[in-house]
């Protein structure tokens, strides 16, 4: 028998043919805080899953590899199962109840009963709750946590720093809690609130708890963590006790050089200095991308790139732009003041936006091609229109001769331009909404995450077209996306946007580290340190 | 964090907007009082005869839909297959021709198989349609009457031999006739079985139950005066006590006085007992382990599934209890009618139910005693009121029976309309 109180041997799991993850192996010891690190996608989420014994892992094809835990093979099927193993949960989004106290949250589904004659006949699901030992558990374990709230207010309307103890205090009032696994829990606290989280985090870890802290924060992950785990594209790429190493390298193990898509440098591009989109102090508050206030000054002719972590607002500032989500600030267009919160104001102030929910917001998936192409032009503008009178006719003509030009030019690959929008590739599907965008006669295109869920091959055409639009017709672009690589393929300044706000710009040629630091939010330390 | 902070996030929760929350409930007491102001011929007597005979008759079916709100499901339409299965079971006792109290339990009885076998079904076919349950609820009530009409029009006498003399047969001798005489409790029927048991004058049973009331609100003020969760709760036990204080006055004033509130009509006491039951219950159970997973189920099928809670178990058993209370709540309703209006007596039952408990201020997620007891007043007093309306306003008691069905669906549809917008506003978050 090891002193391991966890391992992970060869764990590896494939979603539908796509390997996610690739032969982990993760050794945690009683009393000892893990911390997990990697960008999005990296498969810390599933990871986290296949131990929690998520339904996800199991209608999906169950995963490979062991998990042993105390020595022996564990074998966890359902999140019950990781319960009774001793595995516990502090989940990045809320599992309260806002409807419930304190109390009813902390003792959720373990609640403590006590017999009444019902009950005695009709059987343990009819036992009264004992309110008064519930009370008693979830302030003691409230009172662990040094936390001197009163334990039969509701959850609904508590600060979130208080949610996240809440969740906490469920979790360690658990019977033989072994191991407790926290989900990215600072990423929605105050930089106050953190820090008590922290130290209730060593505090739990000092009565022998094992700990495995899912972070993107490195600074916290250098103070709490014993060692780090770092996961890349579903490979283990570094297990690293933390003294022996810095923040600077685990920034670079976490961004990496993934399979690079080549710069290639334009030569004959005027990027003037006219500016042509001046944002100020712009919040949106659109559901997990939240903007903070943001800056930023888009020049005419260039190609600017927002980046960052999920979660951080950077899919926020095209959302608000457009008027998807409501939004507040100072924003300039071409010198004129541009209404916020009104789409129709927006596109034809000569904005376009290729959504990043090319399904949701992006398609009419079961329209047409060239029904897709004209739809926004004809809504917002009346273009392809015959009027008569007070009714609008459809100029199919128009269309036909404008969604053939479209499907030349951007090379859609189709069966003809009445093939229906949902039957085509991504890459494909990609090109429509790019062709849809064009056909507003935009000044500024707006694209967010134009190479999300489709392939390699597609991505270099969708990512090409964008660099051609920059520079054969001189089309100002923003584009927002998650992966770096594609980001520094073709943007002449990549800003990067960490907690709804912008923590720095860099050039596409700036090194790894850097990229990494910024997007943890850690960069204004790293300044001052030799780079 | 100290204790200032606690009552002040306790009593923040009332206020904001009272009219809002309550406008339906508000609109119905003004139509009551209007009705009582341009009509004359409506005497105080007649208005508590209606109304408590109507109360009784319907107040336990109102109360069966409690269950479902809390755990999730919505307003259960579906309390029509329920009555449906009572009236299978009132078919069957009355084709035996047994009868009185004995043959009231044995309908029970036979009532409760039925019923919880088709809420069974009913519960499987929510989990299904898992954000639709209020339309699925409304077409399972559609589809059941489709094979109640089967059983009763074709599989009686084509499949189910029967003498085609029985009195209950068409005399063609296939189909249960179109209405069945319950036959009354003295000849050995079914008709006031329950009513006849015993029956006090109205103004002793107001006197009875405010009395009981005014004495469990004493009781939780003494037992909970010091608790800090009571803060906010601290007025309406106060008014409640008045209110009973008043009703315990007028009550003891009519019967010493003998005034011509002792006119009205004697209210059956085992119903009463039955209604009051089922109150206890719902609110006991929601104290129980099982109350608790309908509660958390309720709140959040996703939190409550993550947290080892069987989501689809615990729906099922909500719809179960639902169905079976509505059967047993049609029994009573038609006990007391006293004939079976066999393919119409459960069709307007969801419905109106359901509009009952909206305008007693319920909504698609909350739902308490209080909303059904209430609802069922006002409901029912609109109900009395509207042809006295029509009669005294257009000089045509016809026009006030439309504006009933005008209410009833108007009611249904302006609570889920206030609903969807209320969670629109709240999801529409704003930026401050």
């Amino acid at each position: 028998m090891s002193d391991n109180l966890l391992s992970l041997k060869n764990v590896s799991k494939e979603y539908s043919g796509n390997r996610v993850l690739k032969d982990i192996n993760i050794e945690l010891k009683k009393g000892e805080i893990l911390a997990l690190i990697g960008e999005n996608g990296a498969g810390k989420s599933t990871l986290m899953n296949i131990l929690f014994g998520m339904p996800v892992i199991h209608t999906t094809g169950g995963y490979e590899g062991t998990i042993e835990i105390e020595g022996e093979k564990a074998n966890i099927k359902t999140p019950h199962d990781a319960m009774a193993y001793g595995i516990g949960m502090v989940h990045q989004e809320f599992m309260l109840v806002p409807g419930f106290t304190i109390t009813e949250n902390i003792k959720l589904n373990r609640e403590i009963t006590k017999a009444n004659p019902v009950s005695m006949i009709l059987g343990k699901r009819l036992e009264s709750l004992d309110f008064e030992k519930m009370n008693r558990d979830a302030r003691s374990a409230l009172d662990v946590l040094d936390m001197n709230i009163d334990e039969f207010l509701p959850v609904a309307g508590l600060p979130v720093g208080h949610m996240q103890f809440i969740e906490i205090a469920r979790e360690i009032d658990k019977e033989g809690i072994k191991i407790l696994v926290f989900d990215e829990p600072t990423a929605v606290l105050a930089e106050a609130e953190a820090k008590n989280l922290l130290i209730a985090i060593k505090k739990l870890s000092q009565k022998g708890i094992g700990i495995i802290f899912i972070s993107h924060r490195l600074d916290e992950i250098i103070e709490v963590a014993d060692k780090v785990v770092v996961l890349r594209d579903g490979e283990h790429v570094a297990t690293k006790p933390i003294k022996e190493t810095d923040k600077f390298e685990i920034a670079q193990l976490m961004v990496g050089r993934k399979i690079s898509i080549e710069r290639v440098d334009s030569k004959n591009k005027d990027t003037s200095d006219e500016s042509i989109l001046s944002i100020k102090d712009l919040h949106v508050s659109m559901p997990g991308e939240k903007v903070k206030g943001v800056d930023l000054e888009v020049k005419k002719g260039e190609i600017v790139g927002i980046g960052g972590l999920a979660g951080q607002g950077k899919l926020g500032i095209a959302n608000g732009l457009m008027g998807i989500y409501s939004s507040r600030g100072e924003v300039a267009f071409n010198g004129e003041k541009l209404q916020l919160n009104d789409a129709k104001a927006a596109i034809q102030s000569g904005l376009a936006f290729v959504s990043e929910d090319r399904k949701g917001v992006g398609l009419l998936l079961d329209e047409s091609i060239e029904g897709n192409i004209v739809f926004s032009a004809m809504q917002t503008r009346n273009d392809f229109l015959i009027k008569v009178g007070p009714f609008g006719f459809i100029d199919s003509t128009k269309i036909r001769q404008h969604a053939k030009k479209m499907i030349k030019d951007l090379d859609i690959r189709c069966t003809s331009p009445l093939q229906k929008a949902g039957r085509l590739s991504g890459g494909n599907q990609q090109k429509v909404c790019v062709a849809r965008a064009l056909t507003l006669n935009p000044q500024l295109l707006l694209v967010s995450e134009p190479t999300r869920g489709i392939d390699i091959g597609a991505k270099k055409l969708v990512l090409d077209l964008l660099k051609q639009l920059n520079e054969e017709y001189g089309m100002t672009i923003v584009m927002t996306s998650s992966e770096l690589a594609e980001l520094r393929s073709i943007c002449d300044r990549i800003v990067i946007i960490c907690e709804g706000k912008v923590a720095g710009v860099l050039p596409p040629d700036a090194q790894d580290a850097e990229f990494g630091l910024m997007m943890s939010g850690s960069s204004h330390n790293a300044e001052g340190s030799e780079v | 964090m100290n204790n200032a902070y606690t009552g002040e996030r306790l009593k923040s929760k009332s206020g904001s907007s009272w009219v809002a929350d309550n406008i339906v409930t508000l609109i119905f007491i003004a139509f009551t009082i209007f009705g009582f102001v341009v009509s004359d011929g409506v005497t105080m007597n007649f208005f508590l005869t209606e109304l408590s005979s109507r109360f009784f008759r319907n107040a336990f079916l109102v109360l069966s839909l409690i269950i479902p709100v809390v755990a999730g499901l919505g307003l259960n339409f579906g309390i029509v297959v329920g009555a449906m299965a009572g009236q299978i079971a009132i078919a069957i006792v009355r084709y035996f021709d047994m009868g009185g109290v004995s043959g009231m339990f044995l309908t029970f009885l036979i009532a409760f198989p039925i019923a919880a076998f088709a809420g069974y079904l009913t519960g499987i076919l929510y989990n299904k349609t898992r954000g639709q349950e209020m339309i699925a609820s409304l077409i399972v009530g559609y589809f059941a009457n489709g094979i109640y009409q089967f059983i009763f029009l074709f599989a009686v006498g084509v499949i189910i031999k029967v003498p085609a003399d029985h009195p209950m047969i068409k005399p063609d001798g296939v189909g249960v006739r179109m209405t069945v005489d319950l036959v009354k409790v003295e000849d050995g029927g079914l008709k006031y079985a329950l009513d006849k048991i015993m029956e006090i004058p109205f103004m002793w049973a107001i006197l009875l139950v405010a009395a009981a009331v005014l004495l469990l609100q004493v009781f939780r003020y003494v037992r909970n005066k010091n608790k800090a969760t009571f803060i906010g709760q601290k007025n309406t036990t106060l008014i409640n006590s008045v209110i009973c204080l008043i009703l315990i006055g007028i009550s003891i004033h009519a019967i010493v006085t003998k005034s011509s509130l002792m006119m009205v009509r004697k209210v059956p006491v085992v119903i009463g007992v039955f209604i009051i039951a089922l109150c206890i219950f719902n609110e006991k159970i929601l104290k129980t382990k099982l109350g608790q997973d309908f509660r958390s189920v309720g709140q959040s099928q996703h939190i409550a599934e993550v947290s080892g809670i069987n989501v689809d178990r615990t729906r099922i058993i909500a719809t179960i209890m639902s169905t079976v209370l509505a059967a047993w709540g049609q029994i009573m309703y038609l006990q007391n009618m006293g004939t079976l209006n066999t393919y119409g007596a459960h069709t307007q039952i969801g419905m109106f139910s359901v509009a009952a408990l909206l305008v007693g201020g319920a909504s698609t997620q909350k739902a308490n005693i209080r909303h059904a007891i209430l609802g069922t007043l006002l409901f029912n007093s609109m109900f009395i009121m509207s042809p006295e309306i029509g009669l005294s306003l257009f000089g045509n008691a016809l026009l006030g029976e439309y504006f009933r069905t005008f209410m009833v669906y108007g009611v249904i549809g302006l609570a889920l309309g206030l609903h969807v917008w209320r969670t629109f506003v709240k999801g529409k978050e704003v930026i401050e």
